[in-house]
């Protein structure tokens, strides 16, 4: 019985945590073809609901509906793990996720580690799903984003060493702790920049959408997936873009802090300021999107590994000897 | 204390059975994702006894990255065609004899060290000035590895390194005739390189070179 009453509060903790993020999911969808209609002076979806708000909930009822066709030539077991492999990557990333010093559903040692090894995994889900469909073309794309996402990895790793030689700890809360007087944003704003264009590439965002350049691709790895295994991996995606934002928005943004400790901004609880964080960093993405022509994937090689790798290196190197120098390293 | 050994058998039962089905899967493919099952449920053993910061160390680089690559090579050299057959075909039975030497060397010297560490723990020199319960195993890790193993850990460093190098120096050629982009001449380049104004005198035409 012991068991049974801690399983069903873990469980009612966990409903309480995923529910807002679908729903969030959903809505995120909405607002990023709005803003990409915006700036191209089209409405974009505002037929359904106040404002087309219900938008993505009629598409993704509409795919329910649909009917599931798995390629004969598939592999078929893997074909139908993909996209579940991507879904849950992209939800199991936010039982870490400090929206208060108190509300967190895991409050673990190694918070950030795990967002990186989850966000590292995610890359299964698509090569999964571009080598199952036995096609060229998702394979080509499965190829291409895998190769993509190993080299953009390696540079927020990097970065995130940066934001951790500050800290002095891999606990999410601790990191926002840190950032009480100053958010890592200031001192560390060349590795925000790097951080975020990396962030478009391992979230396969344009202008790094290569894996899925229509003009060449076709759509990439889900080329051969249809009804709700394909809604799958498009809110698995959106669920990944809103978790890098969330990551950025706590090793950059000071997390759930209000920006100034005075009166009118204390009153507001720190979930709303972290979801403002995160929703003013994915207003970034759509802006990026609707505005940049999409990279040469030479040129996107050669960006990771040549630029933002010994760019972020350098940077470890002087913060380190900043730190060190001026006596400043979190030891404690 | 329950809901931990039935955890544990969990996650052991999965390594197990994966790691057996990692050589016994006919395609190379699934073989390969086995193998990531085994990473994973090895990393969630490894969480259970403590130690958090090795288990999400084995799954960024080994799963991460290292399987990726596994994955890759295995998908690019389509050897998914070539039906291994376990300890069946001409060309496996070969390597039999050496990998049961091999796999006989490290069983015995595993029931050496544990054997060892379990009836003679006095023959192992461990750092006990460590006050493990304090600090979080990330910050233990570190105040050995960074001090007393600091020479250790610098060789293979440079050990990794120049297997990097060697890697990049086996695989990189360069092609004759091949164009290549070039940012500091493309954007160095001026209207006066490309563009002058001729004269052309009517019915003499001019001559380009290039």
């Amino acid at each position: 019985m012991e068991y049974l009453s801690i399983l069903f509060d873990q469980i009612y903790k966990i409903l309480f945590l995923l529910v807002p993020v679908l729903v969030s999911v959903a809505m995120v969808v909405w607002l990023d073809r709005r803003v990409w209609a915006f700036v191209q002076k089209r409405q974009g979806p505002n037929v359904v609901g106040p404002f087309g708000l219900l938008q993505t909930i009629a598409d993704a009822l509409k795919y329910i509906f649909k009917e599931i066709i798995i390629p004969s030539s598939s592999n078929k077991v893997i074909f139908i793990l993909a996209p579940i492999v991507t879904m849950t990557l992209a939800l199991i990333a936010w039982a870490v996720i400090p929206f208060s010093a108190t509300q967190v559903l895991a409050d673990i040692n190694v918070g950030i580690l795990y967002l990186f090894a989850v966000s590292s995994l995610g890359v299964y889900g698509i090569i999964m799903g571009g080598w199952a469909s036995n096609s060229k073309y998702p394979f080509l794309g499965a190829i291409r984003s895998a190769a993509q996402m190993v080299s953009y990895e390696v540079s927020i790793g990097v970065i995130i060493i940066n934001v951790l030689l500050c800290v002095g700890s891999l606990n999410l809360n601790d990191i926002v702790m840190a950032q009480q007087n100053l958010w890592f944003v200031i001192p560390l704003f060349p590795m925000f920049v790097i951080f975020f264009i990396s962030a478009l590439a391992e979230t396969n965002r344009p202008p790094f959408d290569l894996p899925e350049a229509e003009a060449e691709l076709v759509a990439g790895y889900q080329t051969e997936y249809s009804g709700m295994m394909y809604a799958m991996f498009w809110l698995g995606e959106y669920a990944n873009i809103l978790l890098m934002c969330a990551m950025g928005a706590i090793l950059f943004l000071g997390g759930w802090l209000s920006p100034l400790e005075i009166y009118p901004f204390t009153l507001v609880p720190g979930p709303v300021w972290l979801v403002l964080k995160i929703l003013l960093l994915f207003l970034l993405f759509a802006l990026v999107k609707a505005i940049v022509p999409r990279y040469r994937y030479d040129q996107l090689m050669k960006l990771g590994w040549k630029v933002f790798l010994p760019l972020s290196l350098i940077w470890v190197v002087l913060t380190a000897s900043y730190l060190f120098y001026f006596n400043l390293l979190p030891v404690n | 204390m329950i809901a931990h050994s039935i955890f544990f058998y969990t996650f052991s039962i999965i390594a197990i059975v994966s790691a057996i089905m990692v050589t016994a899967s006919k395609n190379t493919v699934h073989s390969v994702f086995f193998l990531i099952l085994d990473f994973i449920s090895i990393s969630c053993l490894f969480i259970m006894i403590g130690a958090e910061f090795l288990g999400m160390i084995m799954l960024i680089v080994y799963v991460g990255a290292v399987a990726v690559l596994f994955l890759f090579v295995v998908m690019m050299l389509n050897v998914a065609q070539q039906k291994n057959q376990w300890f069946s075909s001409e060309a496996s039975s070969k390597h039999i004899p050496v990998g049961l030497i091999i796999s006989t060397l490290i069983f015995v010297e595993l029931i050496i060290v544990v054997g060892g560490w379990k009836y003679k723990p006095d023959l192992f020199d461990i750092n006990n000035s460590l006050e493990l319960d304090k600090v979080s195993n990330t910050h233990s890790l570190g105040q050995v590895l960074y001090t007393d193993y600091i020479h250790v850990f610098q060789i293979s460093g440079m050990i990794l390194l120049v297997a990097m190098i060697g890697a990049i120096v086996l695989t990189f050629r360069k092609r004759a005739g091949v164009k290549t982009q070039s940012y500091i001449k493309q954007i160095s380049r001026e209207r006066s390189d490309g563009v002058s104004v001729l004269n052309v005198e009517s019915n003499k035409g001019v001559k380009i070179d290039d």
